[in-house]
């Protein structure tokens, strides 16, 4: 296994483990304004409650993606030095941005968020709650500028310069908004968001199920899950008008990736059909075990089932692999369906009052919270295989992007070294998520009654070193309902 | 002053920032084992519980500024220390889930891991961080091509772990005047002590650095030499750094950890202006060093990237300093702590 093959899988693997975090941030980032803003305005405790106890999780998944997210800043530099010199004019400072303008807004205000419920009041903490959501939406806009430029390069000129060290070519802006509104940045922006609604709001609904079926928190699990029921059934529609936007501006920019997401080997005389299912064979040029609807990428693309699409004939010798970027596009599209029919049958269910006594139907909730974080991999990964040979569209090859100075030895062992540190924070996260889901939208944490340890814990908690046992307490200080 | 300049300028403040702000929460780590029960612990998390995320963006900006300002130098550093920083990835990782996983289980063999883990994983960025700019110090053969290809078995040399072990122990100190500030009681006392332990033992490894740099490395007072006015910062170091000892004595805290961050900043002015114009010195010849001006992004990059920094800096450092202000005080432990 080459270097180039070994870096390639470190960095799928590193960013794929990574996007498990951020999606769902900013989703229950949004969850959680929402919630605090009901608050707020009705003063139900419900509300309170549900705050608090999203946060926590929240606070869970934020350390997660921050701890997986500074390895991506770095690994652009550690194995992809020359693309880190084509590119550092226009990603580099999409990347700074995105650190002035969100991670800064995001981690600081995330102290107010997760401390600062007794330091500031109710309307400063909402103000921070709001901050934090925002942080991470603006986070997604800079990263998604820059991811977008990669694939579709806009506003920038390639300068050849005769140096000292040979000749040199790079990426230098021109035009700084034509970076920022690249041809697929707005629509790649809309659909990342859309899809971290998605799970942030499914991620609710699984929790919300499982209380439900185990008779556990009631008012707040039916309150939470009507919530996310709507927001999820708003969104899984959205996002599929949102992908067939993305998928034209696909078919226009980078025709050789939508040719491979459809298994399209050669052009044809009329339209093109799409296909429900499929597996494509590289030796024999064609789609295997097919069933098709005959026109309907044409219908797609053109609004014309008759006119002919691009196959990946016409983009020799620089075309993608077929067999990835077709399965990751085809499940994601599949489970996308699956989330607009499972979410409007739930909706009907509900407005007819019998959703919360369908058991089964619960229980696919409890689980089908894994198909969101599934289409949204499966849709990165469609979206970057797709783009090879390239790692800057029609400009830059992957091949060319490495690192000069590494060698292949250094990334099996930073291979190694990711896979046991994220298989580690993996079984973690599973096993403190459902820890504090089996403990539930409780207070915080009680002090444990069986030890001396314990009860001392206790009893510092409740006492500041200038604080009195006896005499009155202020709010800050003794919360007797939590 | 041009672009290029004012982008080294720059990254010198981002760099800063980090020292100061990160160099407190990875000091609190590495003092983390000096608490014994697990009430002190939790204590020590809590004392920056709320701002070691905050802080740790100064590094992830810093990195964006670097890839973006001097993208040359930025490629050549990260592939050619790649083992190294693999190692600080595997230790910032770490740092941050051991401070959110801790407190999440009752048990006294989780907690005790998640301290070990906490303690070994602070020091150990905190020390290659300073082994970084002790590397830098010295060169590294950068070649005509602006490569550094080279294994972590030429780097760990003498004089970059002398200058490792110096940000460990100022780590310690600059912690150590933080948790005092920020404890009462017992565990302010048990603090007390390792402030002058790391004080001791900052000043120690200062003068070694400082004599090993004078005697090792030919180009590190050249810049001194054309300009003089440098050697006022030495002069402000050596008093900021014995107000040290003198606030504590005093028992003004706040002026110790203010001196601390002062000489911490002083540091950095002394090594990047020891470096400049060179962002990467090659030991194979001068003419391959990665300076400022070869090393950098284009002239309009560096305009809108400077835009960007007004724009949004400002921000941070009000509402960093709001959030610094409610967090004022000493730590109390309360439902919603570590």
């Amino acid at each position: 296994m080459d270097v180039l093959f070994l870096s390639r899988v470190q960095f799928a693997f590193t960013i794929m483990f990574h996007y498990l975090f951020p999606p769902l941030t900013i989703g229950m980032g949004a969850l959680l304004v929402f919630l605090e803003a009901r608050y707020l305005k009705t003063g139900n405790p419900v509300f309170e409650t549900a705050t608090r106890f999203w946060t926590k999780i929240f606070g869970l998944h934020f350390a997660l993606g921050v701890a997986t997210g500074i390895v991506m800043e770095f690994e652009f530099g550690t194995n992809w030095a020359a693309y880190s010199r084509y590119v550092g004019d226009v990603f580099g400072s999409a990347l700074a941005a995105e650190g002035i303008f969100a991670f800064f807004l995001e981690s600081g205000f995330l102290a107010l968020l997760i401390f600062g419920w007794d330091k500031v009041s109710a309307r400063m903490h909402f103000f921070s709650t709001v901050m934090v959501a925002l942080g991470s939406i603006f986070s997604a806009i800079w990263i998604v500028v820059a991811i977008s430029w990669q694939q579709t390069p806009a506003g920038f000129v390639i300068r050849e310069q005769m140096t000292p060290r040979g000749l040199v070519r790079r990426a230098e802006i021109t035009d700084f908004w034509a970076v920022v509104f690249s041809p697929s940045a707005m629509n790649r922006l809309v659909h990342v968001l859309i899809g971290a609604l998605i799970v942030g709001s499914f991620f609710v609904l699984s929790v919300s199920s499982y209380y439900l079926l185990k008779h556990r928190h009631e008012d707040f699990s039916q309150k939470s899950f009507s919530t996310a029921l709507v927001l999820a059934a708003a969104a899984s529609i959205a996002i599929l008008i949102s992908g067939d936007f993305h998928a034209r501006e696909v078919a226009q920019y980078q025709p050789a990736k939508l040719a491979a997401f459809e298994g399209l080997f050669t052009t044809p005389q009329g339209g093109a059909p799409f296909h429900i299912f499929g597996i494509p064979d590289t030796k024999t040029k064609s789609v295997r075990y097919d069933v098709e609807v005959p026109g309907m990428l044409s219908f797609l693309v053109y609004r014309d089932t008759s006119k002919p699409v691009s196959g990946l004939d016409k983009f020799e010798p620089d075309t993608p692999p077929v067999l990835l970027p077709f399965f990751s596009f085809h499940i994601m599209i599949g489970l996308g369906t699956l989330f607009i029919l499972l979410t409007l049958y739930a909706l009907f269910l509900l407005k007819r009052g019998t959703l919360f006594r369908k058991r089964w139907l619960l229980w696919v909730f409890v689980f089908v919270v894994i198909g969101p974080f599934a289409a949204n991999e499966f849709g990165w990964v469609a979206a970057e295989v797709g783009r090879q040979p390239w790692i800057v569209y029609n400009l830059l090859r992957t091949s060319a992007g490495l690192s000069e100075a590494v060698r292949a030895s250094q990334v099996r062992g930073s291979i190694a070294m990711f896979g046991v540190i994220y298989l580690f924070l993996f079984v973690l996260w599973i096993y403190l998520l459902n820890d504090k889901i089996q403990k539930g939208p409780e207070p915080a944490s009680l002090p444990p009654r069986t030890s001396i340890e314990g009860a001392l814990d206790a009893a510092s908690r409740y006492a500041g070193h200038t604080d009195s046992l006896t005499e009155d307490k202020e709010r800050k200080h003794a919360r007797p309902d939590f | 002053m041009d672009l290029n300049l004012l982008w080294y300028v720059l990254l010198g403040v981002l760099l800063t920032g980090y020292a100061i702000l990160d160099g407190f929460d990875l000091g609190v780590g590495v003092l983390h084992l000096a608490a014994r029960t697990d009430q002190e612990r939790r204590m020590m998390m809590n004392s920056i519980g709320p701002l070691w995320d905050g802080n740790e963006v100064w590094l992830v900006t810093f990195g964006g500024a670097m890839f973006a300002a001097f993208p040359n130098a930025y490629a050549t550093v990260f592939s050619g220390f790649y083992v190294a920083f693999m190692a600080l990835l595997f230790a910032l990782i770490f740092r941050a889930v051991s401070i959110e996983f801790r407190g999440k289980q009752e048990s006294a063999a989780w907690r005790r891991f998640w301290d070990y883990s906490f303690c070994l994983s602070s020091g150990l960025a905190v020390f290659l961080f300073g082994f970084a700019a002790g590397n830098a110090m010295q060169g590294v053969p950068v070649d005509a091509q602006g490569v550094y290809a080279a294994s972590i078995f030429d780097q760990v040399k003498p004089y970059p772990v002398l200058v490792g072990l110096l940000t460990l122990a100022y780590a310690t100190m600059h912690g150590a005047i933080y948790l005092y500030l920020k404890t009462e009681a017992e565990l302010q006392q048990l603090v007390h002590r390792w402030m002058w332990r790391g004080f001791g033992l900052t000043l120690v490894l200062y003068m070694l650095v400082t004599i090993f740099t004078l005697a090792g490395i030919r180009h590190a007072t050249r810049n001194f030499e054309e300009h003089g006015w440098a050697w006022i910062i030495v002069v402000l170091t050596v008093l900021a750094f014995a107000n040290i000892p003198r606030a504590i004595f005093l028992g003004r805290p706040f002026y110790a950890f203010v001196s601390s961050s002062l000489t911490i900043a002083a540091l950095v002015f002394l090594f990047s202006f020891s470096l400049f114009p060179n962002l990467v010195t090659s030991s194979l010849s001068p003419e391959y060093s990665l300076t400022i001006y070869n090393a950098a992004s284009s002239h309009k990059t560096l305009t809108i990237m400077a835009i960007i920094a007004l724009c949004g800096m400002p921000f941070v450092l009000a509402y960093t300093a709001v959030i610094y202000w409610t967090f004022r005080g000493k730590v109390k432990l309360t439902e919603h702590s570590y």
